[in-house]
């Protein structure tokens, strides 16, 4: 009777993974084949290294590629370190009141609204990057970064604080018995034990942070130019989409926006795949 | 879609303190009738038509508008697939956009679009020579033009702003905007984005200047309603509500009150010009 409940279980999970994949293959082929026009007739190249100017017949979006490159990666350079000190604190340094109040805090944040970060990031933040750097209105790749980096850390703080607490307590123990420091025991012990989670909070954080429309479209900018340094405007191939999405179903702008999605699409698999790498690679090592 | 700009507009409190001023006979044929209205695209037309959904609404309670934003460009489309009864637009449909999706147009104000900057900002007056080397980049620093000596920020809109259209066509002759500009969404992203910049300079419906921005006059002459009336503000362009084939039914009465005489009071006191 158990056995045949387990097989049920088990094909009833099978078939929701199965759907999960279906619905993300899908999506590809969804957009492949409504952006199949752009690839025939040798448009495709034209479309990568042309400028965006639709007046004069330029549908090109590298400027939007490296607006999110730009933006995504840098978040991920500040949300990274700032998010593993933090799960640190939370959770090896200290465990008292102050751990418990900052952990709730981080809970809290993952229940923010990216539209409310938006509004922040308007209010409080861009006219202080102005003021502060004398350097453009304050709309820019930086404040753009900050904001994201508030957006992104709550959910890797807490990936981390998780496996940071799943490592067996005897396992550190064993290492402060044979006269090991504590740093010892969070480096050698702690650390390459919860590498796994350490992997797919960084993974979830950086595909939201390329996925994200809201905050980059209300403070990034948007202008159509390759950022050359933190103080430019810059746009991302998710605000391009939505800067761009009123256009006319027939025209040129909007078939160009499929090759965006394409874009997107291929960025995120291909870091996602590249993090699972080197993180399985490190696994395999330690 | 784009949910973040489309203002949809429930306004049972608001129009309560406006039943005082719903009894003119102008709205008399609202009130038999019940059902609703959806109305989206150009962000100029949205304090005209919250107004008016408001008066109707507080005489009617059995009648439900809706009012979104989103851009000429939305307007026309959404009304042409029959996602809204009403798509407003901030230009003249297309040719083809009439033809394939048999619109009708109503314009029922004209509206003037006006440059503004900063109320912190000195500068008050451009040229078309100077707005167009602005735009294109070739003048970045306020010093030359008589202001502060702080880089210039550009705010321009998207491609399928009806605003854009209008401003491009007529204050830069169809002249560059430079790369480097900061793009907003709406009209009131562009007010607030300059009355937060004091080194910004962007355009908005002349409807839409008020104190937080402050307007620059063009050729010397201000984005004014008197001066977009008689024809000296050239920058202008009709305000245009759109619908599928020819409007029936509340649709209908809905588009005849922007005509009637209370309708057109309430086009001027939003600060654009009347068509009758």
């Amino acid at each position: 009777m158990i056995r045949i409940n387990e097989k049920t279980i088990e094909k009833f999970f099978f078939l929701s993974a199965f759907f999960s994949a279906l619905v993300t293959c899908s999506i590809f082929a969804f957009l492949f084949v409504l952006g199949l026009p752009l690839f025939s007739g040798g448009r495709f190249f034209s479309i990568i290294t042309q400028p965006w100017a639709p007046h004069l017949g330029h549908f090109g979006i590298y400027p939007m590629i490296a607006g999110t490159l730009a933006v995504s990666l840098l978040t991920m350079v500040v949300a990274f370190p700032l998010s593993l000190g933090c799960a640190i604190l939370i959770s090896v340094v200290d465990r008292g009141k102050m751990s418990w109040l900052l952990r709730k805090t981080v809970e809290m944040m993952t229940g923010v609204p990216t539209v409310i970060y938006g509004f922040v990031g308007i209010f409080l933040l861009v006219p202080l990057v102005r003021e502060i750097f004398e350097a453009g209105s304050g709309m820019c790749v930086l404040s753009a970064v900050l904001m994201l980096t508030l957006l992104v850390s709550p959910t890797m703080i807490l990936f981390f604080c998780d496996s940071f607490e799943r490592v067996p307590r005897s396992y550190g123990d064993a290492v402060l018995a044979v006269g090991g420091t504590e740093i010892q025991k969070f480096l050698y012990v702690t650390l390459p034990h919860s590498w796994t989670g350490i992997v797919i909070g960084f993974t979830l954080s950086l595909g939201r942070a390329l996925g994200d429309t809201l905050v980059a479209l209300m403070i990034a900018g948007n202008a159509v130019q390759v950022p050359g340094s933190l103080f430019d405007s810059a746009r991302t191939l998710t605000s391009h989409i939505a800067l761009v999405f009123a256009a006319d179903y027939n025209s040129m702008e909007f078939k160009a926006i499929f090759a965006c999605g394409i874009f997107l699409y291929l960025f995120t698999t291909i870091l996602v795949c590249a993090v699972r790498l080197v993180g399985g690679r490190r696994k395999m090592a330690g | 879609m784009k949910t973040k700009l489309s203002v949809v507009i429930c306004i049972a409190a608001m129009a309560l303190s406006l039943c005082a001023a719903a009894f003119a006979g102008d709205l008399d044929a609202f009130k038999s009738e019940k059902g609703e209205i959806k109305i989206a695209g150009g962000t100029a037309h949205i304090p005209v038509m919250k107004e008016a959904a408001a008066r109707i609404m507080g005489l009617n309670p059995h009648i439900q508008i809706s009012i979104a934003g989103g851009g000429s460009g939305v307007g026309i489309k959404q009304v042409g697939e029959g996602l809204v009864d009403i798509g407003n637009s901030g230009r003249k449909a297309k040719d083809e956009e009439v033809s394939k999706y048999g619109l009708k147009m109503f314009k029922w104000a004209i509206d003037g679009v006006g440059i503004v900057v900063n109320p912190a900002n000195s500068v008050r007056s451009l040229t078309q020579e100077q707005l167009m080397a602005v735009f294109a980049g070739k003048i970045s620093n306020w010093k030359e033009l008589g202001g502060e000596d702080r880089g210039i920020n550009l705010y321009t809109r998207d491609e399928s702003s009806g605003t854009r259209a209008v401003f491009w066509k007529k204050a830069l002759s169809k002249g560059d905007i430079a790369s480097s500009a900061n793009f907003v969404v709406s009209n009131g992203a562009m007010k607030g984005a300059i009355s937060q910049d004091p080194y910004g300079i962007g355009y908005v419906s002349v409807g839409h200047i008020d104190e937080s921005v402050a307007p620059v006059a063009f050729n010397g002459v201000a984005p004014s309603l008197e001066n977009v009336k008689d024809g000296k503000y050239t920058i202008s362009r009709g305000l245009y509500s759109n619908t599928k084939g020819e409007p029936a039914g509340l649709v209908k009465k809905f588009i005849d009150y922007l005509f009637t005489d209370e309708g057109q009071e309430l086009v001027a006191r939003k600060g654009f010009v009347p068509v009758k």
